[in-house]
Formats: C-alpha cells, sequence, structure tokens
C-alpha cells in the first residue's frame, strides 16, 4: 500500500493548490534560466547568423558590438585580394527610435552589401529577399511592420518587403535590413538646413585658413555635396565581414589581414567571446544570479511546505511508530510526497511556461535540456527540503498518540 | 455482542501459551529529578493471561496511562522487569529486543479516540497494520475484511474514518489492534468518547476477544459500568497498584 498516494488522494485539492503555487514558483524559475538564454542567444544571432569566418574591426577597438569601430568600406575590396578570402561584405549596424504611424518605432538597422548580399541568409517567413539596391527592407516581424508597409526613414520611403522571425539585438530590439548604402544614408542623414549650415562652414574656414592662397575653385568645390569631394573619402562602416574559402585555414587569413597596421582581426569565436563578456555581460551574470537566487528561494519555500504537510501528519506518524512500522515506511511517505509535488510543480511550470512565455517581450529560450535540468535540480531540492520533514517524524515519539 | 460473527478459523484455533501474556514486576516510572522529581508509576507487578481481560481502574493522574505505556514498550521504565510470552523484553535498565518489530509484532493498541489514518478507508486501516508487519497485500486485506466481518464493520470497510461513527471507529481500531493475532491487547479508555450502550458494546468486544482469540487484553477504564464484563479488575492510586477484584461473571 503506498501511503503517499493514499494521503494525496485524500487531499487532492490541497495537494493540487500547494502544487501549483511551487508550479508557479518554477515557472518562474524556468522564466528566469530561458531569459538567461534568450539573451545570450539574442547576443550572439547577428554573429552566429552572418556566417563570417573573420570580422576586421578598426585598428585597436574589439569591434562594433563592444565600442565605436570606424572603417572605410574600401577595406572590403583590400580583404578581397588576400588568398583564401571568398567573401567580404560591409557591415553596419546602428539602432534607431522613430515615430510611426502614431507609434514608437525602434529598430536596429542593418546593413546588407548588395549585390553580394540580398538577405538570402535570413530567416524569412513571410514576403522575400532585397531585389534592389535601395529603398527596400526587411524586418523582423516583431517590430510590428507588415510586407508592404512603408516606412520613412531620412528623406527616403522604404518598403517592407520580407519578415524574419526571431532576428532581435542583443538589447532585443527587432532587426531591419537594408543595403549598406541605405543603412549609412539613415544613419547620417542630416535636415536640409544642417547640411546648408555645415557647407557655408567649410567655407568660412576655408577663407580664415587659406585667405589669398587657394584657388577660387576650392571654395566652389567646398560647398558642394560631401560625396562630391574626393578628399573628404567615402562613408565608414562599423566592420568588414569576411569569409573564407574552404581549404583555407582562417586563423592563417586573420594572422595576413592582421598584419596590416589600420585593422584588427576576431575570429568568429572570438567575436563571440567578446559579445558575451562585453556588451552582455553584466547583464546575463545578473539574471544568471537572480536565477539562481529564485531556485534557493523556491527551495527554501518547498522545505517550509513539506515540513508544513510533515507536521499536519505528525499523530498518523507517531501512530505508525506506535504500530511497529519502519522508519523506511515513514521516510518513504515523506520522500514520495515531496518528489510528488516537485514532479507536479515542475509539470505545470513547463506547461504554464510554454503558453505564457511566448508573450513576453523579449524572448525566452527554454530547451529541453534545460528543463532536464531543472528536473534534476527540483528532484534534489524535492529532497533535500523533505529532510527538514524527515527530521521531525524522526523525532516524533509514539507516546504523542496518548497525547 | 451475540451479533457478531464467530472468530476466524485462524485465530479460533491459536494455542493456549504457557507462560502469560504480560508479566511485569517491580515497575517504577520516575520523571524529573530532585525537587521535580514525579513517581508516576511505583513498584507495579501486573500478571495477565492469555484469553483473559483486565480492567485498570483509578482516578485521574493515578498512572494506569503510563503504566499502560509501559508494558506497550511505549515509554521504558526507570527500573522493573517486563516479559511478554517467553520473551524477557525489559529488563537491568534496558529494552531487551527491538521495540518497533516486537511491537508490530505481538501488541495491539486501542485508545480513547481510534487514532486511524484518516487517509485510508477502514479496511486499509487495518490492511496496513499488516502490511506493516511484511503480510502480502491480497492476503493483509481478505484478512481485514474477515477481521471487520468479526467486528460487525465490514459493510463500512471502503468508507473513510470521517464517515463512521465513534462506535464504528472503535470496532475498526480493535480490528487493527488484531490484525497480526497479538499476544498482549492495550486499550486506554477506549469508550470514553462513547455514549454508554456503544461504550458497553466495545467492552464487551474486548471480552470476546480476549475468550476467543486467546489474547490478554488489559484495559484502562473510568467506567464502573462495564465492570461485570471483565475477568478481573486492579486499582491504582498514586502510581501503586492498591488491590485486584474478581469481576461478577457475565
Amino acid at each position: 500500500m503506498n501511503l503517499a498516494l493514499k494521503d494525496i488522494r485524500h487531499g487532492l485539492g490541497r495537494f493540487v493548490l500547494t502544487g501549483t503555487g511551487i508550479g508557479m514558483l518554477l515557472m518562474v524559475v524556468m522564466g528566469m534560466a530561458g531569459i538567461y538564454r534568450g539573451l545570450v542567444e539574442e547576443a550572439t544571432l547577428l554573429v552566429d547568423r552572418s556566417g563570417a569566418d573573420l570580422w576586421i574591426v578598426q585598428s585597436g577597438t574589439r569591434g562594433p558590438f563592444a565600442e565605436i569601430s570606424r572603417l572605410p568600406r574600401s577595406i572590403e575590396d583590400r580583404a578581397l585580394t588576400v588568398p583564401g578570402v571568398i567573401h567580404a561584405r560591409s557591415f553596419v549596424s546602428h539602432t534607431i527610435q522613430r515615430e510611426y504611424d502614431g507609434r514608437p518605432l525602434r529598430v536596429m538597422i542593418q546593413g546588407l552589401s548588395w549585390p553580394t548580399d540580398r538577405g538570402a541568409w535570413l530567416p524569412i517567413v513571410s514576403g522575400r529577399a532585397l531585389r534592389q539596391g535601395h529603398y527596400e527592407m526587411i524586418a523582423d516581424a516583431s517590430s510590428g511592420l507588415k510586407p508592404g508597409e512603408r516606412v520613412p526613414l531620412g528623406k527616403d520611403i522604404y518598403t517592407v518587403v520580407g519578415l524574419t522571425q526571431l532576428m532581435t539585438s542583443s538589447s532585443g530590439d527587432p532587426m531591419a535590413f537594408v543595403s549598406v548604402a541605405d543603412a549609412l544614408a539613415i544613419q547620417f542623414d542630416q535636415p536640409g538646413e544642417a547640411i546648408r549650415v555645415e557647407r557655408i562652414a567649410r567655407l568660412a574656414r576655408l577663407e580664415n585658413i587659406d585667405l589669398h592662397r587657394t584657388q577660387p575653385q576650392v571654395g566652389d568645390r567646398a560647398v558642394q555635396p560631401a560625396g562630391a569631394i574626393p578628399a573628404l573619402g567615402t562613408a565608414m562602416v562599423s566592420a568588414v565581414l569576411v569569409n573564407v574559402a574552404p581549404g583555407y585555414d582562417p586563423m592563417v587569413v586573420g594572422s595576413r589581414i592582421a598584419a596590416w597596421p589600420d585593422v584588427s582581426v576576431y575570429s568568429h569565436n572570438e567575436q563571440r567571446d567578446l559579445l558575451l563578456h562585453g556588451s552582455v555581460d553584466r547583464a546575463r551574470r545578473q539574471i544568471g544570479l537572480f536565477a539562481v537566487l529564485l531556485l534557493v528561494v523556491a527551495g527554501v519555500i518547498m522545505a517550509l511546505i513539506l515540513y508544513t504537510l510533515t507536521l499536519d501528519k505528525i499523530h498518523d506518524i507517531a501512530m505508525l511508530k506506535l504500530m511497529g512500522a519502519r522508519t523506511t515506511v515513514i521516510l518513504a511517505l515523506i520522500m514520495q510526497q515531496a518528489v510528488l509535488l516537485g514532479g507536479l510543480g515542475l509539470g505545470l511550470a513547463y506547461a504554464l511556461g510554454r503558453w505564457i512565455f511566448p508573450h513576453f517581450p523579449r524572448r525566452v529560450v527554454v530547451l529541453d535540456e534545460d528543463v532536464a535540468r531543472l528536473a534534476v535540480i527540483v528532484l534534489g531540492i524535492s529532497l533535500a527540503a523533505s529532510v527538514l520533514g524527515i527530521r521531525k517524524a524522526l523525532g516524533v515519539e509514539p507516546n504523542e498518540v496518548l497525547s | 455482542m451475540t451479533d457478531t460473527p464467530s472468530a476466524p478459523a485462524a485465530l479460533a484455533n491459536a494455542a493456549p501459551d504457557e507462560f502469560p501474556a504480560v508479566a511485569a514486576t517491580g515497575l517504577t516510572k520516575t520523571y524529573g529529578d530532585g525537587h521535580t522529581e514525579v513517581r508516576a508509576v511505583c513498584e507495579a507487578s501486573v500478571n495477565v493471561a492469555r484469553g483473559e481481560i483486565v480492567a485498570l481502574l483509578g482516578p485521574s493522574g493515578a498512572g494506569k496511562s503510563t503504566l499502560l505505556a509501559l508494558l506497550g514498550l511505549i515509554v521504558p521504565p526507570s527500573t522493573g522487569r517486563i516479559a511478554i510470552g517467553d520473551q524477557v523484553v525489559f529488563a537491568d535498565g534496558q529494552f531487551q529486543v527491538r521495540i518497533q518489530r516486537f511491537r508490530r509484532e505481538h501488541l495491539g493498541f486501542v485508545f480513547q479516540n481510534a487514532n486511524l489514518m484518516p487517509f485510508l478507508t477502514a479496511v486499509e486501516n487495518v490492511q496496513l497494520a499488516m502490511e506493516i508487519n511484511d503480510v502480502p497485500s491480497r492476503a493483509a486485506r481478505a484478512r481485514a475484511m474477515e477481521l471487520l466481518d468479526y467486528l460487525g464493520v465490514a459493510e463500512r470497510a471502503d468508507h473513510l474514518p470521517t464517515k463512521l461513527s465513534g462506535g464504528e471507529q472503535q470496532r475498526v481500531a480493535v480490528a487493527r489492534a488484531l490484525a497480526n493475532e497479538p499476544s498482549l491487547i492495550l486499550a486506554d479508555e477506549p469508550t470514553a468518547a462513547l455514549d454508554s450502550v456503544r461504550g458497553r458494546q466495545v467492552m464487551e468486544l474486548f471480552r470476546k476477544v480476549a475468550h476467543e482469540q486467546n489474547a490478554a487484553v488489559l484495559v484502562v477504564t473510568h467506567d464502573h459500568r462495564a465492570l461485570d464484563v471483565f475477568d478481573r479488575s486492579l486499582e491504582m492510586e498514586d502510581g501503586k497498584l492498591r488491590r485486584g477484584r474478581r469481576a461478577l461473571p457475565v
């Protein structure tokens, strides 16, 4: 006869209610671990999905995810001359927050190196990849944008041609993909008045510095658009992503590029580590510690619940002892209930989590292996938590039946 | 109790024992020490034969329940000797047997409150006592049903204790006490929570159990109206067994 099951059947409502409480607590633990994993996944998503073997960044910097990195786009062409480099593309990334359709639209603009990169590697769930070098956008579904919507950014209007799923930045913002040229145009967009003032300022600086020594045509060119002035150079990008041809060692190719004095080179894994130990490190550790703290709290609460359940049975335990029941019978009663309570809680936590977590604003990633790990932890907590109750039960004297 | 069925065959055939069911000599139980010392039981000697039902009488605080607890190996005596059947279970200030095992094999208890497991049905409560004693589940259930039938509560076998009357609960408790064919049944005011009619029924049940199943039954009671049920009685006062007398035959 299984006393634990009989007792549970007798007080089923109470057991389910207690299990539900524990389940909700474990769901929070599971959710916190899921947020932790989601943060890591969001942080490394771009690095992983881009598929680059090497990241070329501004010399002495740790790359665009750690700090500001600015490179001339010509690095892309230079990289292509290195033996073993099969593909090189510019990386431009910046976050904008604009008013759109009466609501704030916050997205991370990501440049695609048109025409070689049209976003075919993206997880497009609706619509298509880019078909033209300007004014088309692939946006993540979490941005709330729909295919066909026209979004004004800067002086241009971008048509949403495709939607991705689960493409978010390390801060949880949805990504929007446009060509590198468009990304730069959005990033460096200035109002007409600011451009006019800058052109006049250029002329004024020229007159102040080079008065009576400069050819008159220089002044004429100073007030023209920046792109028409060769001395000003092209816009800068954040990084250049390089793919190495099969048969070549990325480390060897990387070390050859790293010999250039104006760049630093990181492998895919190095860039990933920089991300995890850089921009998201504190948040990651904070959430990780909070998850551990929650687990401890869950353990303490479970211990108290199991202790209270044991206290309710003190008289019955005393009677069992009086009847000569072995200690194992009493231990089994308490421990089986503890494990069943933990199991019920875990099951409810999993079911509730699967239902609730997808509605969270940021990704909550609960992997099967995490659930399995939590199951082992819950089993451990259940057994550890029952120790208090067991200690109490073992201390019960049979003569308590007489009281 | 003429309306209850006759004893189960396995019980009715139990052979009389040449040893008394319980033989205790010089039992003393002292609590505290120095100025706070209290002698709950003082130099008490008790002999109860198998098949005999004995009442233990006395005012509140006389030490009756403590003596019962000593004989039931629930608390150890301060001094004295206890033999149950042919085994010395307490001597020289310590238990001579593994008391948990000994209790489940040789002793049965009934208290003022039935103390049934609230989450088990009547039959499961009786079955449990046997399963604790390693009787296989199916056999235990069959014998539990047999006992409930013997005690007249078989039709209530699948009811939880909360659905049973006080008298029915006590009958189930008696069935549980009988489950492992104990040589000694100790009952502490088993009728205190019952009205006089049901109380007498329970007392008669103990007499039936003692005589038909060859068990020694020692009952602590305040109820002098049912003294005729007992073979004899013992009286306690201030921790001492004062005197005993033979009861009138029923």
